[in-house]
């Protein structure tokens, strides 16, 4: 057999071209609706593995999905915020324990999430290093994100300002890293987590500046009417919270009123998750609750029809091509009748000459199966990543 | 000795037929084939090599008849004692020399490679002078080079007997004289009966005989004498 493989393999090599092209092709037969179904089977795992463990979402009306994907994965359009006041009614309804989620700011392109530390053992996130939050302005972050902006604890961070030409807006805030995540190969890895008062101050809802009741300050006081103070533009505000400074943040208006984009809702039991569904259902509601579960069904139903749809146009046109491959070989083999009839007049037995004939099929079969093969390793290597950005972003 | 004894042979449209009732070829015997075209010559080397088979008569090599043997069988016995020589040298253009020569090793169990053989086939091309092209494509070489790696190819086997169909054919007159050169060495060394179609009737003095074949199709059995002034 030893010499069929080197005559199979020196026309191969001889032929690279060719060779290359078939194994190119066949490789794609075999890779596009196998790496489809991998890359299908992963995302349908990754969506549903985080909305498993999510068993309700409280939001604005609107999007369900969008309050679904920005929630779970921090990455899609961010939904219009609830007032605060909706997560207090849970909580008080005693039917479910909240976990609030303000996820409007980012920072060098990573999600900034003001949440509680419900959040991280709702989750299960482990520290890898450092501590969890404690005050505010401090911020703990996932395992990319460390990685990614070699970060450590100690270091700090500063939330990207939402408009620069905005005077008025929100200025950026200085966080101090006080904990890495341990990696958790979900999506937190990639989220800076802050308190969510911390993330109020970001939205410019707290601050902290020069105290106007003392006298030190009174060149900065425009106006001093009993215990109303008016600054002019001297004031200091801080963009940093220190020990030194984090007495002066304080927030003005109604906590209640106070922005969150979601709440993750943890029921008691089933009963209490059905009794606290049916209290949203009505249309006057200015907030849904959503199952990120169901939902996540009905959105992986569409995906999959499409693929079904997608992998069948795959195998038609991969069946053509197969055809072709066909083709090519039989033409191959009359191009090379002049050949194969020396072969045979010099002698040569009818095995041997059909087995190097095949197995130059086979080689290129092999080639392309191991390079199909590889590739959708590749896939399911990097399936998430692939799924995430082509999904989520 | 190979002996031919009231062979037959229809072609498969019926226009032709080749019949030749007897014709005998001693061992070490050089014979030139030669009439004109389409006179069946080719089939005539055909029959005798096994590459087709007669519809009546005896092929016989060294007392075995090639008609009573079954398909595998006159390939393993084509290629172990018959070496085969074209026209057009019908070598492989995706091997090199070194593997065109060393070809039947690899395409019948009956022969095996080994690295004695190859030692010999880089001898072979030594002599023939190819030595520096071993490790070349076919189609890096002049059509001269190329008939001597066919020549090689035939000759590596060591066969009893070897069968050239216009081996000179395409080849300018210094090379048709070395090609000769190297197939009467190998004649004369190893004893090996050599048949050769030619149309160049230059080149007949250097056969022993001479077997014209311009009436043989018409249902002569006749065995032709040398013309005058051929050996």
């Amino acid at each position: 057999m030893r010499e069929v493989f080197y005559l199979a393999t020196r026309y191969l090599s001889y032929h690279r071209v060719k060779t290359a092209i078939l194994v190119t092709s066949i490789t794609l037969i075999i890779y596009l609706p196998v790496g489809l179904r991998v890359l299908a089977n992963q995302s349908r795992a990754e969506l549903i593995a985080r909305a498993k463990v999510t068993p309700l979402l409280l939001g604005a009306k609107g999007s369900p999905l969008e309050l679904t994907l920005n929630s779970l994965y921090f990455e899609s359009e961010v939904p219009d915020p609830m007032r605060y006041a909706e997560i207090a009614r849970v909580d008080s309804s005693g039917l479910a324990r909240p976990i609030p989620l303000y996820t409007r700011f980012r920072c060098r392109g990573f999600p900034i999430v003001g949440t509680t530390l419900d959040y991280f053992a709702c989750r299960d996130l482990r520290l890898k290093s450092g501590r969890t939050l404690a005050l505010l302005g401090e911020c703990v972050v996932g395992w990319e994100v460390a990685h990614r902006l070699g970060i450590t604890v100690g270091d700090h961070l500063v939330s990207s300002a939402e408009n620069v030409f905005d005077l008025a807006g929100a200025y950026p805030l200085k966080m101090r890293v006080v904990g890495v995540l341990e990696r958790s190969y979900t999506p937190d890895d990639r989220v800076i987590f802050t308190d969510l008062k911390t993330t109020w101050i970001i939205a410019g809802i707290g601050h902290g500046h020069q105290d106007l009741t003392n006298p030190a300050t009174d060149t900065q006081a425009l106006q001093k009417e009993g215990s109303t103070v008016v600054a002019n533009s001297s004031l200091m505000q801080y963009n940093e919270v220190t020990p030194e400074n984090i007495a002066s943040f304080h927030f003005h208006g109604d906590p209640r009123d106070f922005p969150v984009t979601a709440a993750i809702v943890l029921p008691k039991d089933e009963k209490a998750s059905t009794l606290l569904r049916g209290r949203y259902l009505s249309q006057k509601e200015p907030v849904q609750l959503v199952s990120p579960r169901e939902l996540m069904h009905d959105l992986l139903a569409t995906i999959f029809t499409v693929q079904s749809y997608l992998i069948a146009a795959v195998l038609i046109v991969g069946l053509a091509t197969l055809a072709t491959a066909i083709l090519v070989f039989m033409l191959s083999l009359r191009l090379r009748r002049r050949e194969i009839s020396t072969m045979v007049k010099i002698g040569g037995s009818k095995g041997r000459i059909s087995a190097i004939l095949v197995s130059e099929i086979v080689a290129v079969l092999v080639l392309s199966v191991l390079l199909a093969g590889g590739l959708t390793l590749v896939t399911s290597h990097f399936g998430s990543a692939i799924i995430r950005s082509l999904i989520l972003s | 000795m190979i002996s031919l004894n009231e062979l037959e042979f229809h072609y498969p449209d019926g226009e032709f037929s080749l019949r030749i009732p007897d014709l005998k070829f001693e061992t070490g015997e050089s014979v030139a084939v030669i009439g004109p075209s389409g006179t069946g010559k080719t089939t005539f080397l055909n029959l005798i090599g096994g590459i087709v088979s007669a519809s009546a008569g005896k092929v016989m090599h060294d007392g075995t008849d090639l008609r009573s043997l079954s398909d595998p069988e006159r390939r393993a016995f084509r290629i172990r004692k018959i070496g085969l020589v074209f026209q057009e040298f019908e070598l492989l253009e995706y091997l090199t020399v070194l593997d065109n020569i060393l070809l039947p090793y690899r395409i019948h169990p009956a022969l095996r490679m080994t690295p004695a053989l190859k030692a010999r086939a880089v001898e072979l091309a030594a002599e023939v002078g190819i030595s520096h092209d071993l490790g070349r494509y076919v189609d890096q070489l002049s059509q001269g080079e190329r008939q001597r790696v066919a020549i090689c190819r035939a000759l590596l086997p060591r066969p009893s007997l070897i069968l050239a169909d216009e081996p000179t054919g395409n080849l300018d007159p210094r090379n048709k004289g070395k090609v000769l050169d190297i197939l009467f060495s190998y004649v004369e060394r190893e004893g090996a009966t050599l048949l050769t179609v030619t149309h160049d009737h230059d080149l007949l003095a250097r056969f022993a005989r001479v077997v014209d074949f311009s009436r043989f199709h018409a249902e002569t059995s006749e065995q032709l004498s040398p013309p005058d002034g051929a050996r």
